[in-house]
């Protein structure tokens, strides 16, 4: 292979004359986390709020539920950032779509509803399921007992849905850190776009991807550890995922 | 209110975005997703033979392709495989390879992890008895899992398998990254060229909706079809 590898390469300037080649990728990686972890608020918020309304006994809000779901899980990620970076400031009053257009970290705001979006269907469908899942007898419990069905959902079903649904929730928020990387599209400086930029600039492409791969790998690796720990620790007793304490005497 | 686009450019560029642009998307998603399924059925035997020369480097694969975004994959093998090819037939420079050929080994190779995982799933829903028998019957490994375990997972997963083949057609708009002319690609190309974005977009996302809801519909029946009663 006549590839010449320079790791140095990361310690070089990089054409913005301030930051390290390496500064730039953890740059880029504050950007990446920032961008995801905003999309899961939006995420886990409207996809609770549509998982549940598709569990409820009314048929206009499961319908809405189905059609919010099909809407964002059946067009590609990327094709959804276009509409809302290059389409939705073009059809909205003239001056409010000046002004999103004039915003300074627009694709960063841009990414974070598209992803947020395009992920809370999928949390929708997860929270659905978590909640199908229970014992009809808990909703007819909590119903018999007085509870309205607002509060039924607040303190009978969503609690337990939560602490069922942990492990797909996990692997939603890995995706929701990995999709962030299509963002690079709509110009958002985030990890892969820093990586990318660094092997524009440098040409050392390997180091360069090398490198974006590890940090992904070591966010992962991170997060799947801090949920395992928040797993175990809310796992309902006398379910399968429940480890029972060590017993003491 | 519509008195500013021209949604005839949808019209006038429609034999582009789909003789070029859709072909090239619809090709790519079936031979990836077979290459995927057959490799990714490898690592699944290779995941579950027991024996960690095998195990390990199978989880590994499938770990790293799991926890690196697909657009960072595509990069990596855009720049990567014409280095394979130069190794592979010796050359003394780095093989040129074409786009489409780049693009179906990094979407091969990194589905093939995601079909790993949902065949793993599917042979280890086989009940153990049949394995059992099976070998009772003097069947050896190969025989056992090509003609008594495979097939039966491999009906099991078909609609899970089907499932990821729609996330695989949505994933092939990625290739906008390393400038192919998919279906997408060729919408950007138009889009930009006539400077009609809105229109352009607004009709990808349409076409995209369209085929993913009818083939994810179509899923939904054929798993209540195909269901297997117990």
């Amino acid at each position: 292979m006549n590839y010449h590898w320079n790791w140095a390469i990361f310690w070089e300037l990089s054409p913005d004359g301030v930051h390290t080649y390496f500064q730039t990728l953890l740059l880029g990686t504050g950007w990446t986390l920032a961008t995801a972890a905003c999309a899961w608020i939006i995420a886990l918020t409207l996809g609770s709020l549509v998982g549940a309304l598709r569990t409820m006994p009314f048929a206009a809000a499961v319908r809405f539920g189905n059609v919010y779901v099909e809407l964002f899980r059946n067009v590609p990620l990327l094709v959804q950032m276009f509409l809302w970076y290059f389409v939705m400031p073009e059809i909205v009053p003239r001056a409010f779509g000046t002004w999103l257009k004039q915003q300074p970290n627009a694709s960063f705001y841009t990414a974070v509803v598209a992803l947020g979006l395009y992920m809370s269907a999928r949390v929708a469908e997860q929270v659905r399921a978590g909640i199908l899942s229970l014992p009809r007898g808990q909703r007819q419990a909590a119903l018999a007992l007085g509870l309205t069905l607002p509060q039924t959902y607040l303190y009978v079903l969503m609690p337990m849905t939560y602490r069922i649904i942990m492990p797909p929730l996990t692997s939603e928020l890995l995706n929701t850190i990995k999709n962030s990387a299509v963002a690079l599209t709509i110009g958002l400086m985030e990890l892969t776009a820093r990586a990318r930029a660094m092997q524009e600039f440098s040409f050392q492409v390997f180091e360069a991807f090398t490198a974006a791969t590890i940090i992904y790998i070591v966010i992962n690796i991170v997060v799947t550890f801090a949920m395992r720990v928040v797993e175990r620790r809310i796992a309902v007793p006398g379910y399968l995922g429940f480890k029972a304490p060590a017993a003491g005497h | 209110m519509f008195a500013n686009y021209d949604f005839d450019v949808i019209w006038r560029s429609l034999p582009y975005l789909f003789y070029q642009g859709m072909t090239f998307t619809l090709l790519l998603t079936a031979l990836a997703t077979l290459g995927g399924i057959v490799i990714g059925t490898l690592l699944a035997l290779m995941r579950l033979s027991g024996t960690a020369a095998l195990t390990l480097p199978a989880a590994a694969y499938v770990n790293l392709m799991r926890s690196v975004p697909f657009v960072l994959m595509i990069f990596w093998f855009y720049f990567l495989v014409p280095y394979i090819g130069q190794w592979m037939t010796r050359s003394a420079q780095p093989l040129q390879v074409g786009a489409f050929a780049s693009c179906l080994v990094t979407f091969t190779l990194f589905e093939a992890a995601f079909f790993c995982e949902i065949m793993r799933a599917g042979i280890q829903s086989i009940p153990r008895g049949q394995m059992a028998a099976a070998q009772a019957l003097g069947m050896t490994y190969p025989t056992t899992m090509g003609y008594i375990v495979l097939p039966q997972a491999f009906r099991n997963m078909v609609p899970v398998l089907l499932t990821q083949t729609i996330i695989l057609f949505q994933d092939t708009s990625l290739v906008y990254v390393i400038s192919v002319t998919d279906f997408l690609g060729a919408a950007s190309k138009v889009a930009e060229r006539d400077g009609r974005l809105v229109e352009m977009y607004t009709f990808a996302a349409v076409v995209y909706f369209v085929i993913s809801l009818a083939a994810s519909r179509t899923v939904a029946h054929l798993q209540r079809r195909i269901a297997i009663i117990r």
